[in-house]
């Protein structure tokens, strides 16, 4: 009887509900078809903003003049490159340098070609926050940083100067360079790129001096502009012998790669990513629209495409 | 009689205080050796060197590469395990969190799974939890981020169910096989103590890129506590209810389904809940797989410095905990009473009733919009982003130099002196320390064990590294026991207390350590001293709910004697709450001790070096690859090696 009852008062007030009507979900109203000439492209997405910059523009124009299928993966590099083998991975589209990593999956599982520069100069060196350069105008030359040491002590590094290093992806060779240059100066790992902007960012604001290893492009430099230390000019080879070295990192040429099978099939999305490229201002500029102001990858692309048609049709060939 | 009886334990009292005295004696001795010998053969490798064992490990790692798609071990094994997995995810998130079949969203709309889950919680655990469970579920919507959490859910439940249905079976083999048992132990503790970025990378070689590699991942974590706490809870059946069925003539099969597994089913309900736990907290870091969710969220605004947003995600994953927590607590506590027949007439027609309204719900949510789309949560998000970013701008502005007053305190008086002692001992002076505190604590099989653990550890060629990384881990666990210790006598002795402080311990259990690195590098800077604080935010709400269990257990009467007695608030505390809570002591140690070394590897990436870091190296860089599972494997031994020191009796396994 009341389970009747029961049954009865939710169906009615179901009833009730659904007569209040909304909106009905149609069937498929996206899926354009005409996808067949591009088909699918499984885009790495390195965990730096200025990579992520890069892959939502050639996603965005990928997906808009192409009609490409894009899927973003979010993966550290080696496991992105490990994905040319599997073909989880079509391409990467901002590599710094590593030789390691191109010597393994290019030249001896031969998975993996080059698809040429992205135009991005990659910068790596010593830098210290703008107010340190203002008020100790020659400490950015490193032949004066000993004169400096006792400043940058820390409870990390004794009695010594603290040398803030380490994001883990990037190769380092201070230690080496501390050890030949004679600096009075302590290697302290700090193990991520959020540490040493933390670091900075902390640094300018209570006017606490640190130097440490940083990069450019990066988009934390529109935030504060960092001075880099020069260090003795870098040679051709000068950095041959890793516990030798006693000369400035080379400047990178940024490139993209890309699996073998994709290069191969040379489709839309190839073609695509092969002939883009672009400065380190442009990357600058749609990285700043995602990390201050806090644009969606794609929206930051779209705006940026928006404003230069003219390089996006260099890039298409039209 | 009466001589034997009197001095037996005077005997007794007079060997007792040896113990103490002992290990300050071994404790003397060891700085009196040091000071002439501190420096010398302390076996230093520099970040960027390697071992032969470490490149071996690479090529090891190239080969499998090499050989992923012609060798058939991959063709019909990997790979099938593969496919089982991704359909099952892919199949959740169809339902639940993606556009599928055709169609612009997925089969459930948020209408339908709030109505499922507040059904489903309701069923098994009653009425409070279901309300939560609902009123949990909008405020994700509400954040903003209801697809992000239902594939997080999605994810958290495939890996759930696969790692149930292996480690219940487990458990229960190792509940009756003492062999089994002793054999499964160090695996366990192994998956547990292993640092996670060490297999990420091997895990998507060979289960690909994908949901499948990043629920394996999950799993690996996840699945211990469950076969941890199947075999206690079996264990634990009286052996005379064993025996009165024995002999009633059962066999071990009726004698396992009649009698073992319902006495244990509140145990294995608590391996469950943990399960869940440990599954959710491995979110942020499958997200370096490409896990969907709501780790990516984590993620992607880290790398902006975006504390807001990182926090709003965060504090998704633990609502969600929460309310897995409480839901799977009250169905453990329900499992075995039986309502009165007043209630259980109502429960059926209740039953019924809310299973049309679900269907109702679920059928809305599939046709309409409105139940489809989580509505535009009127702001709430962007509310808490900004609050967090604004509590964490003023932290950092105000009170870093209190803060690093604090840290300069605790490593100039605390740490440096116990890494000097450590990392400067030459390896056969600390080691025999570490030998002789095990046999003097746990006896001859704790120091063949520590011995080993420390012939092991300088074969991973990453000795002083483990040292340093000890010398934190010991600073970390003395600080989460004195936070134990004092709040959890308090939470224990005073319930309003435990009601305020338990979700803050929740919510630093679950929430990710991504999430406050950032203010925290912003007060510590990047020092071993915050790595230190990291890992006592996750550590001490374990520590601290066990001693407030201890506590809380104390018989009544015992302290009622103790207030006749006219003992003091102090002296009830020092005289007789705290020694007859000892064991709980030493398993909240235990404990704090393991989750402190499951927080190495965050550690490395604020700044403590040492092991974390050659972790998170490994992780980054090709080259770097062997030496990072040689520092995963150090981890490990030092966690073992602690482990069978510190063990008084206490089997670990009821980790709660």
């Amino acid at each position: 009887m009341r389970l009747t009852r029961i049954a009865a008062a939710a169906t009615i007030t179901a009833l009730t509900l659904t007569a209040c009507g909304g909106e009905k979900i149609g069937g498929t109203p996206a899926g354009e078809t005409s996808t067949a000439a591009c088909g699918a492209f499984n885009l790495a997405i390195n965990p730096w903003v200025g990579y992520e910059a890069t892959a939502a523009v050639i996603a965005y124009v990928a997906t808009r003049d192409l009609g490409c299928q894009v899927t973003k993966k979010d993966l550290k590099e080696e496991i992105a490159w490990q994905g040319f083998g599997t073909g989880e991975v079509d391409a990467v589209v901002e590599n710094w340098g590593h030789d390691d990593l191109k010597k393994k999956y290019i030249d001896e599982q031969k998975t993996a070609v080059s698809a040429g520069s992205t135009g991005n100069k990659g910068i790596i060196g010593w830098y210290v926050a703008p107010w340190m350069a203002a008020q100790y105008p020659d400490i950015t030359d490193y032949k004066n940083l000993n004169k400096y040491a006792e400043l940058f002590k820390t409870s990390e590094s004794g009695d010594k100067g603290q040398l803030l290093d380490g994001d883990p992806s990037f190769v380092t060779n201070d230690e080496a360079l501390v050890k030949n240059l004679k600096l009075d100066y302590k290697v302290v790992y700090a193990g991520s790129e959020t540490a040493l902007i933390t670091a900075f960012r902390q640094s300018e604001a209570k006017k606490t001096p640190v130097i440490g290893y940083f990069y450019e492009p990066q988009w934390f430099l529109s935030e504060l502009k960092l001075a880099k230390v020069s260090l003795p000019a870098y040679t051709a080879g000068c950095d041959a012998d890793a516990a030798k070295v006693a000369c400035d990192y080379p400047e990178y040429d940024l490139d993209k790669i890309v699996s073998k099978k994709f290069a191969d099939a040379n489709g839309p999305a190839y073609q695509l990513v092969k002939a883009f490229s672009w400065t380190n201002d442009d990357q600058n500029l749609v990285a700043k629209y995602i990390a201050e102001d806090k644009l969606s990858a794609d929206d930051a692309a779209k705006k940026w495409v928006e404003a230069n048609e003219d390089k996006v049709k260099a890039w298409l060939g039209r | 009689v009466t001589a034997t009886a009197v001095t037996a334990p005077l005997a007794r009292t007079r060997r007792r205080p040896r113990k103490p005295v002992l290990i300050a004696a071994i404790l003397l001795a060891w700085v009196a050796i040091w000071i002439p010998a501190h420096g010398t053969h302390t076996l230093s490798l520099s970040p960027a060197d390697l071992t032969p064992l470490h490149e071996w490990l690479n090529d090891v790692n190239d080969t499998v590469g090499a050989n992923r798609n012609s060798s058939p071990v991959f063709l019909y094994f990997f790979n099938e395990i593969r496919a089982v997995i991704d359909t099952l995810v892919t199949f959740l998130q169809d339902v639940i969190a993606q556009p599928s079949f055709g169609r612009p969203v997925p089969v459930l709309g948020w209408l339908g799974v709030v109505a499922v889950v507040a059904y489903v919680s309701w069923f098994f655990a009653g009425w409070k939890p279901a309300l939560l469970a609902a009123a949990g579920f909008v405020l994700l919507g509400m954040q903003g981020l209801w697809t992000e959490s239902m594939d997080t859910l999605a994810l958290t439940i495939a890996a759930v169910v696969i790692a149930l249905a292996a480690g219940i079976p487990l458990g229960i083999w190792a509940g009756l096989s003492d062999r089994f048992h002793r054999l499964i132990t160090p695996v366990l503790d192994f998956m547990q103590t292993m640092p996670t970025f060490v297999y990420l990378a091997p895990l998507t070689l060979l289960f690909l890129i994908g949901p499948a590699s990043a629920t394996i991942a999950t799993l690996i974590y996840a699945a211990p506590p469950a076969i941890r706490l199947t075999a206690h809870g079996i264990r634990s059946v009286p052996p005379s209810a064993i025996e009165a069925t024995t002999s009633l003539g059962s066999t071990r099969w009726q004698t396992l389904r009649h009698v073992l597994l319902p006495l244990a089913r509140r145990t294995i309900v608590l391996g469950v809940n943990q399960t869940i736990m440990a599954a959710l907290s491995m979110v942020t870091i499958a997200a370096l797989i490409d896990a969907p969710g709501l780790g990516k969220t984590v993620i992607k605004a880290l790398q902006t410095l975006d504390v807001g947003t990182a926090f709003n995600a965060g504090l998704a994953i633990v609502v969600m905990a929460v309310v897995l927590d409480r839901v799977t607590t009250a169905a453990g506590d329900r499992v075995r009473q039986t309502g009165p027949g007043r209630q259980r007439r109502l429960r059926r027609p209740l039953v019924v009733g809310g299973g049309v309204l679900v269907a109702v719900c679920g059928y809305l949510s599939y046709t309409y919009y409105w139940a489809a789309e989580f509505p535009d949560g009127a702001g709430v998000g962007s509310a808490i982003s900004r609050t967090a970013d604004s509590v964490a701008l003023w932290a950092q502005t105000e009170l870093s130099t209190a803060t690093a007053w604090l840290k300069d305190l605790v490593t100039t008086v605390l740490l440096n002196p116990l890494q000097a002692l450590l990392v400067e001992s030459p390896w056969w002076l600390a080691g025999a320390v570490a030998v002789a505190l095990g046999a003097l604590l746990g006896g001859v099989r704790a120091a063949l064990t520590t011995a080993a653990c420390i012939g092991l550890i300088i074969g991973t060629g990453l000795w002083q590294d483990s040292m340093t990384t000890l010398a934190m881990t010991i600073v970390a666990t003395l600080l989460v026991m004195v936070l134990g210790v004092g709040v959890g006598v308090w939470m224990g002795r005073n319930r309003y207390a435990d009601r305020i402080i338990r979700p803050v311990l929740d919510a630093g259990q679950t929430m990710p350590a991504f999430v406050y690195l950032v203010p925290f590098l912003a007060l510590f800077s990047a020092t071993r001293f915050t790595a230190i604080v990291a890992a006592v935010v996750f550590a001490a709400p374990v520590a601290i709910k066990i001693v407030a269990d201890g506590i809380r257990g104390i018989p009544a009467t015992t302290v009622e004697a103790a207030t006749a007695a006219g003992s003091s608030t102090w002296q009830m505390i020092t005289k007789v709450q705290i020694p007859m809570a000892r064991r709980s002591l030493t398993l909240a140690a235990n404990q704090g001790l393991i989750y402190v070394l499951s927080m190495v590897v965050v550690g490395g990436l604020v700044g403590a070096g040492a092991l974390g870091y050659d972790v998170v190296a490994g992780f980054s860089q090709g080259q770097l690859y062997g030496k990072g599972l040689a520092a995963g494997a150090a981890i490990v031994l030092l966690g073992i090696m602690l482990d069978r020191i510190a063990r008084t009796n206490p089997p670990k396994g009821d980790n709660s």
